[in-house]
């Protein structure tokens, strides 16, 4: 229903400006259709979303396992604790162009730009779960003679599932927008190149077809992924 | 069943190191205990005066303390199972779940599951531990420690907060199932009605720092301890003979 109103304030105003600037919902479904039709769309998708997949699946391997061990080591987290300011605050941009420049044009370097970009706030947000973790059932652990294995997967890990998934939606949100500007500044595929070239022809109807793909598959992605993650995690509650 | 092993334990010194202005504290002097055959003992103490201090120690979630702990003749570590205040389940397993994490490897269902039937949660086993009353979930917290086969059940006032009918039954059913599979037990409380109705040895101790006052044999037979009178003529008679308890509970 919001989705019918939100359609028809679009078509209103696109047929009061009546602009190529803002086209009508049609033309931009036909543009789409043809764009799926081609090939185009689903390549370029496809090339991003592979990206999303590395870059995401090593910044959260990486970064669960930093967090647990800072929120667990007093020493190494007071140690890297600069360092992990620096990162959260070194401008995307920077990092992605010193990336370049060092390594090259090369697949490896922009994945790498996008990890090094999500994975300090992955390495925060674990470690901030493994400090508020619940020492009476870390002593229970304890004094039954759990072994290390157990300890980590059985009460460590519910206990994190919380700031795990939360690292997942931010970083997912996060990565999408890094990877469209790694693209446009040195990929010839992918999302981010396709809109840098449909903004150099002005091509608006184009970008909002692009839009509404990316759109999709975020809702997709929490739909078939994220929702059933959290149901089958969070059934214990009452 | 455990083969019977003497627990010997020994505590020169335990202190708190100083943190701001509180300085160092002396939590528990000289304290020497051993634990034969069996045997079912209630410390009794004025509270903050270190009985938690002393189960944790025991229970190894303590080292840093001058003295020492072990169980038999060969001096290793006693095989622990506490049973704490808040009965600590994890609430993403369900009752059964939790008694086997502990197992671990050697989980036996047969075990478990007369363990089960003993504690009357038989019905409940699938049940996550957030929809189970605080009495149940106590009960389970019994059923994790003696699952493990412990050579030392520690408890530590793992009745407080349950109202006195719900007390009375879970302490009933403990009862049952100690008598059925003996362990050594030390068992922290308040309520001497309590520690007289459980124990064959109540320990007296003192404020902090903690140390040995004077313990008592219990001299009601096992099959007289559901017997509301004879525990309550024991405990007046206490009272008589030693006015001091009084300052203690």
């Amino acid at each position: 229903m919001s989705l019918l109103v939100f359609i028809a304030i679009w078509q209103a105003l696109a047929a009061y400006f009546a602009s190529h600037t803002l086209p009508t919902p049609a033309i931009v479904a036909t543009v789409f259709w043809q764009s799926c039709v081609t090939g185009e769309l689903p390549f370029h998708l496809g090339a991003t979303l592979l990206r999303l997949v590395v870059s995401f699946s090593i910044a959260m391997l990486l970064g669960c396992a930093l967090g647990i061990v800072l929120g667990r080591n007093k020493r190494l987290d007071a140690f890297f604790d600069n360092w992990l300011v620096i990162f959260l605050n070194v401008p995307a941009l920077v990092t992605i162009i010193l990336c370049y420049v060092w390594f090259g044009l090369i697949e490896s370097a922009a994945i790498l730009a996008v990890v090094l970009n999500k994975l300090p706030n992955v390495i925060v947000t674990i470690r901030e779960g493994t400090r508020a973790l619940d020492q009476d059932l870390l002593e229970m652990a304890k004094c039954y003679n759990l072994s290390k294995h157990d300890t980590l997967v059985h009460v460590i890990w519910p206990q994190l599932h919380p700031f795990v998934m939360g690292a997942t939606r931010s970083g997912l949100a996060l990565i999408w927008k890094i990877i469209l500007v790694v693209e446009l500044l040195g990929r010839s595929n992918g999302m981010g190149y396709q809109l840098h070239l449909f903004f150099q022809l002005f091509d608006v109807a184009s970008i909002l077809a692009y839009t509404i793909a990316f759109v999709a598959v975020i809702q997709l992605i929490e739909l078939m992924i994220l929702k059933p993650l959290d149901k089958k995690a969070l059934q214990w509650r009452r | 069943m455990a083969t019977m092993s003497d627990i010997h334990i020994n505590i020169a010194s335990k202190f708190y190191p100083a943190i701001g202005r509180a300085g160092q504290h002396l939590a528990i002097a000289d304290l020497t205990l051993t634990l034969k055959s069996n045997e079912f003992i209630c410390l009794l103490g004025p509270s903050g005066c270190g009985k938690t201090t002393l189960l944790n120690i025991v229970a190894g979630l303590d080292n840093d303390y001058k003295g020492d702990i072990f169980a038999g003749q060969s001096h290793s570590l006693p095989k622990i199972g506490y049973i704490f205040q808040n009965p600590r389940l994890l609430p993403w397993r369900t009752v059964r779940e939790n008694i086997d994490l502990v197992l671990g490897v050697q989980s036996s269902s047969a075990v478990v599951d007369g363990l089960l039937e003993v504690m009357q949660l038989t019905h409940f086993q699938h049940v996550y531990p957030e929809r189970l009353s605080l009495g149940m979930s106590r009960r389970v917290a019994i059923i994790r420690a003696f699952a493990v086969d412990p050579d030392i059940l520690l408890m530590d006032e793992p009745f407080v907060s349950l109202d006195a009918p719900t007390a009375r039954q879970v302490r009933e059913l403990l009862l049952a199932l100690w008598n059925e599979r003996p362990h050594n037990v030390l068992f922290v409380t308040h309520d001497l009605r309590e520690a007289i109705a459980l124990a064959d040895r109540l320990i007296f101790l003192s404020a902090a720092p903690m140390s040995f006052i004077s313990e008592i044999k219990v001299p009601i037979a096992r099959a007289e301890r559901h017997n509301e009178s004879a525990i309550e003529a024991f405990r007046w008679q206490l009272l008589n003979d030693y006015p001091l308890i009084k300052t203690l509970l």
